[in-house]
């Protein structure tokens, strides 16, 4: 694709390339197959900036920007989309809110190590009683002196076997509904935090999902992001912009679905030709590569927006829910040009398929997606 | 110190290389560019020689060629090189290794450098020439192809660890002096992100032929006694052979063949 990045953008582009190519995907389908969390690769992409690109270089961080990440991470989701959900909640997830609602002291104490990757982080939003009614969550703290004593359990939460600190949703007022929530940084090694069971999931198998629990956990008052009772506004303010990167991650599936397809309609011959040279196949293919650069155009243009401090949340929420289902179309016509062959291991289809799936789902589903855009065009909000 | 790093930008590898309708140059069409692999050791042997030195050594990457060669320059300054300078001038063009080696000998003499690093050839024209005849035209000592270099600590001569036919040979030489890299001396980093926001900072300074001490006709095409003639494609591949039959019967029509037509064993 021809889109001109700057200089710069190009250069992230190739670094995160010639890393994902060399790096990542020698060993991408045996940490999928095994469940194995790449620590090795996320400490190494936390050494080249990868984990920091929101976090300003007075905190560590590379300043690189949203539309800077957006470039990395559809390189890495291209190659392996496990270490790309890592990649996207730590800067976007974790990094990025401290950096808009953190005092300083937050900023300074946490962003240095979150940015070179020294500590990792993860975003504790959904219970079991409630994902898509993110509002209806009853973990709960409650004040004790100079602390809050936080109880609950948080479900599906990403890199959570492996995080060090967690930006939890809790409430912390009853009687309010979305104004009765807050955000706590909490850190694994305090007493009261217990990780569960690492989930056995469908795809992203070398990301760990974990439930977490807070048990009378204690938590300094210095350790409330933003202000009391601003936690969900913070946590949908965030998740605006994780959405632009979980929209990349599709975009990054979708085009390894597209270069496994191509490769394969080349080299794979049935009734004495390539099966790139009969018409069922081509149309596949170039519808394929056509909503793929669709799609990269809108999580471009929201990430551009959000760097530009523009508002952001409906063009994130179009980019987020038109990739997430292109990738699931593209991975679902790369399982079918591989035929029989694209439903083993042995190709590499079978994962992106498994893979794609989830970006529909996690972040805001598509159904919450066309909700924030209907209310933006109706003014419902 | 100051170290020069001589790169060039060459087609990828993955690049399908056509030759243009007349017959004497390369379709640039569709080409990819990229920092020509060998010149990726030599940048990252001056950083590393920089790191371990830990004094006021600098790195200089030097490229000679039209504008897109500032890509390859902004690529090896996020890697970390310290300045970089784009030798470029129509006056220049069609130039072979020797008239190219004659402006760039007059570059690094500007730059009073103590150590050049250069790839051992370009992956495009593979000549090999270039920067042994800026060595030549400087009159300084030269190691091509080496795989170890050590700087002594007085700094005041490097050693180079050469492969020769059957070992190794270790050459020591006075600086200031020039070195061509070959695969093994090292591994080249990535450009992290920090080094790339830095290097968009930085400024690429360009020469021309002016600032300069050469006349027109002793660079580019006028400079120039070698001439490409003609580009040919390389001579398509025989089809392949078939060997039908049950194992042992394609097993000894094999033999046969490689032993009377291949004549390989």
């Amino acid at each position: 694709m021809q889109f001109p990045l700057s200089e710069e953008h190009r250069l992230i582009q190739q670094t995160a390339r010639e890393f994902a190519d060399h790096e990542i995907a020698p060993v991408a389908d045996k940490h999928n197959r095994e469940g194995k969390f790449p620590a090795e690769l996320v400490k190494r992409m936390g050494e080249l900036g990868f984990l920091g690109m929101l976090v300003p270089e007075t905190y560590g961080g590379n300043g690189v920007g949203n539309f800077g990440l957006v470039v990395a991470l559809e390189e890495v989701n291209r190659v392996c989309a496990s270490t790309g959900v890592t990649m996207s909640v730590q800067n976007s997830l974790v990094c990025a809110p401290i950096v808009h609602w953190g005092n300083e002291a937050l900023k300074h104490k946490y962003l240095p190590k979150l940015a070179t990757g020294e500590m990792l982080g993860a975003y504790a939003l959904s219970e079991p009683g409630s994902g898509s009614d993110a509002a209806g969550l009853v973990a709960s703290a409650v004040k004790d002196g100079d602390s809050y004593v936080l109880n609950g359990t948080k479900n599906f939460i990403t890199s959570g076997a492996e995080a060090d600190i967690v930006i939890a949703m809790v409430r912390t007022d009853p009687a309010q509904k979305t104004r009765g929530i807050t955000a706590f940084i909490v850190e694994r090694d305090w007493k009261g935090f217990h990780v569960g069971r690492k989930e056995d999931k469908m795809g992203l198998r070398s990301s760990s999902t974990v439930q977490l629990s807070f048990e009378d956990l204690r938590v300094p008052a210095a350790n409330v992001l933003g202000e009391i009772g601003i936690g969900f506004k913070i946590a949908l303010h965030t998740l605006d912009g994780g959405r632009i990167g979980i929209a990349s991650q599709a975009v990054g599936i979708a085009q390894a679905c597209l270069d496994a397809s191509v490769r394969y309609a080349e080299e794979r011959e049935a009734f004495g030709q390539q099966i790139g040279k009969f018409q069922a196949m081509q149309w596949k293919l170039a519808d394929m590569a056509t909503r793929l650069e669709a799609a990269r155009l809108l999580v471009y243009n929201a990430a551009r927006l959000k760097d530009q401090g523009e508002p952001h949340a409906k063009e994130a929420s179009m980019a987020k829910l038109f990739a997430s289902e292109m990738a699931n179309a593209a991975a679902r016509d790369a399982v079918q040009i591989h035929g029989g062959a694209g439903y083993l291991e042995d190709f590499p289809v079978e994962r992106y398929f498994r893979d794609a799936r989830i970006t529909e789902i996690y972040e805001g589903t598509s159904e919450i997606q066309r909700i924030v855009i209907a209310r933006h065009l109706l003014n419902l909000r | 110190m100051k170290i020069v790093a001589l790169v060039k930008s060459v087609p990828d590898t993955e690049s399908k290389i056509k030759i243009a309708a007349d017959g004497m140059s390369i379709d640039p069409q569709g080409i990819k560019y990229i920092l020509n692999p060998y010149d990726e050791f030599a940048v990252e042997e001056g950083l590393r020689i920089k790191e371990r030195l830990k004094d006021d050594t600098t790195v200089v990457v030097v490229s000679m060629g039209p504008e897109r060669v500032v890509d390859v320059l902004r690529t090896a300054l996020a890697m970390g090189a310290d300045d970089a300078i784009h030798v470029g001038d129509p006056a220049f063009d069609g130039g072979d290794s020797q008239a190219n080696a004659r402006v760039l000998a007059e570059v690094i003499r500007t730059l009073s450098a103590d150590l050049i690093l250069g790839g051992k050839q370009g992956i495009d024209y593979d000549a090999a020439q270039t920067c042994a005849a800026i060595a030549e035209i400087l009159g300084i000592p030269q190691a091509l192809i080496v795989t170890e270099l050590k700087i002594s600590d007085d700094k005041k001569t490097v050693t180079a660890r050469r492969r020769v036919e059957g070992g190794d040979e270790l050459v020591e030489m006075s600086l200031p002096a020039l070195v061509t890299c070959e695969k093994g001396l090292n591994e080249p980093r990535y450009a992290s992100l920090p080094g790339i926001m830095k290097a968009k900072k930085k400024e690429i300074k360009k020469v021309g032929l002016s600032d300069l001490p050469l006349k027109a006709d002793a660079v580019g095409a006028a400079g120039s006694k070698a001439k490409v003639v003609r580009y040919h494609n390389l001579p398509e591949r025989p089809p392949v052979k078939m060997i039908a039959g049950d194992v042992a019967t394609q097993a000894k029509e094999l033999a046969r063949l490689l032993r009377e037509e291949a004549k390989v064993i």
